[in-house]
């Protein structure tokens, strides 16, 4: 059922924005509710789905993508700082800058393939890192950012100049505003930011699937099973590889413009080493070469490194206060390297035990459930049904 | 009329001379083997068609023009296709996904940008793939990955890849090498047919003589490198050079 599921594409699609419009709501309960939170599981959503595109489809494997996000965050802020705070063009200039960079970087690195792919689109990346944060400090400001200042041109936006910072818009609707509906003593929390961030995903999604489900997907597939046969078959590879790598590199760059659009400012942290390695987590815990994977890993650890990472000692207390002291102080000792400061030993432990036992992520663990749950009800119904089946005599 | 001229082709690996100058004419149409001991240098020469290696010095023309300095995506695009050894399949993709990649590449070229596209909607590729697996009976095995498949279906697999671009000049390295008695006679049949049917050029390495003399219509022998025979099966059996070549001396 689950692979029919999953080959239904109009209820795949369907399913998903349900889950991301209805995100506010369904989050509320976890304690990820709010909005600012919300917009990274779409940006990082976003990022992963597009560097999926190039590792789960056609098997590069990339450590540098967090050049991309971070190219696309500073072409966004400068989008807000000379012409406008719509949110619209910076993103357009945030994909088109991310893209050409990617030709650039993808043209070099895909002269190569495995382990020297990845490590020349590493050194890329650490190279456009430490490039951010000296000489190229009059474009990226360096150690502190780039950030919007009161007295930045923005030709479009001059008429209506009030005393402090502008905030982003798109076409008039600010991205910070929230509208707050208080329910059954829970408070569910709708940002206009949010759902321009969960829109994006969801086109996002939606482009990611027509790749996956067209001639060109199938190329991509063959890629990353055969490369060999490929070429012997009549199709040269290297044009295929590389437009992989730029479409991926333009999903990271409207993650990064998003990111600006949210909060504009843009730092070099962006693109260090440790970001382009969270997206390669996001994507193998998912499940990689997957439609949802992707999307499911980039939540999943972002869920972790803000709610986790939150859980502290006194609130392991109020958990298990219902315990005899003695006992109560043991459990939390041992669940305090856990949690807060520990959460990375957790999502550590999950994604070894993820790698292990389920090569295909965290979907293939949803898949292998359902398939279990649907056997044990099938052999139970079997069980009611054999003595009514077998002859009385 | 020949389709595929070899003239005075050389390839040496450091100090090993794997070819000769080598001379090879395959007609157009025909069945040509290409046979020998172990180290005759067969494969190489394979090789040196499909642009996996370039010839030191000498010359190979297909149909007219010129292969060497081509990349083996581009040779394909001219006509020829190669069966390989151990069969290079799409492994992890299924077998009617497989049989649809040399379709698109037949259709759209080396190169074609189209994400945009539905594979589904695409009526043409799936009528020539239908086509193709009932030709090699296969249908019922559509839906199985690739890498799942028997060893002789997935050498039947890959001969349907290579026939479903309709290439003008097949190449078989050892197509029945490991397999069973009725695989093999299966084999002799498809390929046979193959060429009634289809009129499709093949040059065909293989150790079996039982299929090399079923099969082709004109022999080429190769011994450390060099063609010293190349002649009509029937002159082929008896000829002291080649028992020479195989037994190491003429008794």
């Amino acid at each position: 059922m689950f692979d029919k599921f999953q080959n239904n594409d109009r209820m795949l699609m369907l399913f998903f924005i349900f889950l991301v419009l209805a995100g506010p709501i369904l989050l509320a309960p976890l304690g990820a509710g709010y909005p600012d939170l919300l917009q990274r599981f779409c940006i990082f959503g976003i990022f992963a789905i597009g560097f999926n595109i190039l590792f789960g489809l056609t098997g590069y494997l990339s450590f540098g993508h967090a050049a991309f996000l971070g190219v696309g965050s500073y072409s966004a802020v400068w989008m807000f700082k000379l012409l406008t705070m719509n949110v619209i063009p910076a993103l357009i200039l945030a994909v088109v800058v991310a893209g050409l960079f990617s030709l650039l970087i993808g043209y070099i690195s895909l002269r190569r393939s495995g382990i020297y792919f990845s490590i020349l689109t590493l050194a890329f990346a650490q190279m456009s890192f430490s490039l951010a944060y000296s000489v190229l400090t009059p474009i990226t400001n360096g150690e502190t950012g780039l950030q919007l200042t009161l007295d930045d041109p923005r030709i479009l936006d001059a008429a209506n100049t009030s005393g402090g910072l502008p905030s982003t818009n798109f076409f008039g609707l600010t991205m910070n505003s929230t509208s707050k509906l208080e329910f059954f003593g829970m408070v569910f929390q709708f940002n206009v930011g949010f759902y321009f961030c969960a829109v994006m995903l969801i086109l996002a999604f939606y482009l990611a699937m027509r790749i996956f489900r067209s001639p060109f997907g199938l190329m991509l597939k063959a890629i990353k099973t055969n490369q060999n046969r490929l070429n012997y078959t009549g199709v040269n590879t290297r044009p295929y590889t590389l437009a992989a790598f730029v479409i991926s590199g333009m999903y990271a760059g409207l993650a990064g413009g998003l990111m600006a659009c949210t909060d504009p400012l843009a730092g070099a942290e962006r693109m260090q080493w440790t970001a382009s390695g969270e997206v390669v987590l996001m994507t193998i815990l998912g499940g990689s070469g997957t439609l949802l994977g992707p999307v499911l890993g980039a939540g999943f650890i972002k869920y972790f490194e803000n709610i986790f990472s939150k859980i502290n000692e006194s609130v392991l207390h109020g958990w298990f206060s219902f315990l005899p002291d003695g006992l109560e102080d043991l459990i939390v000792w041992v669940l305090h390297f856990f949690v807060g400061k520990g959460w990375h030993l957790t999502l550590g432990l999950l994604f070894m035990m993820v790698v292990i036992f389920l090569p295909g992520g965290l979907l293939q663990g949803a898949a292998n459930i359902i398939d279990w749950i649907r056997g044990k009800k099938q052999s139970s119904s079997t069980q009611i049904s054999n003595p009514n089946s077998m002859p009385a005599e | 009329m020949s389709i595929l001229e070899v003239q005075n082709v050389n390839k040496s690996f450091g100090g090993l001379k794997a070819l000769q100058n080598v001379n090879l004419s395959v007609e157009e149409g025909t069945i040509h083997a290409i046979i020998g001991p172990n180290g005759a240098g067969k494969s190489t020469l394979l090789n040196c068609f499909i642009g996996k290696l370039i010839p030191d010095t000498g010359t190979v023309n297909f149909d007219g023009h010129s292969l060497l300095g081509m990349k083996p995506h581009e040779i394909n695009q001219t006509g020829v296709s190669r069966v390989f050894q151990t069969p290079e399949i799409f492994s992890d993709l299924t077998v009617y996904e497989n049989i649809m990649i040399p379709c698109f590449a037949k259709r759209d070229g080396s190169f074609c940008l189209n994400p945009l596209k539905r594979v589904k909607s695409e009526a043409d590729i799936h009528e020539k793939a239908e086509h193709m697996m009932e030709d090699v009976s296969m249908a019922d095995k559509r839906h199985m990955i690739a890498s799942s498949l028997s060893r002789g279906d997935k050498r039947r697999l890959e001969m349907a890849m290579c026939l479903a671009q309709d290439p003008q000049l097949l190449l078989l390295d050892e197509p029945t090498a490991g397999m069973a008695r009725a695989d093999t006679n299966n084999t002799i049949e498809l390929l046979a047919e193959i060429q009634n049917k289809r009129h499709i050029t093949m040059a065909v390495i293989e150790h079996d003589m039982h299929v090399v003399f079923s099969l082709a219509q004109k022999i080429s022998v190769l011994a450390q490198g060099t063609v010293i025979v190349e002649d009509l099966p029937e002159n082929i059996k008896g000829h002291p050079k080649v028992q020479e070549a195989y037994l190491g001396g003429a008794h």
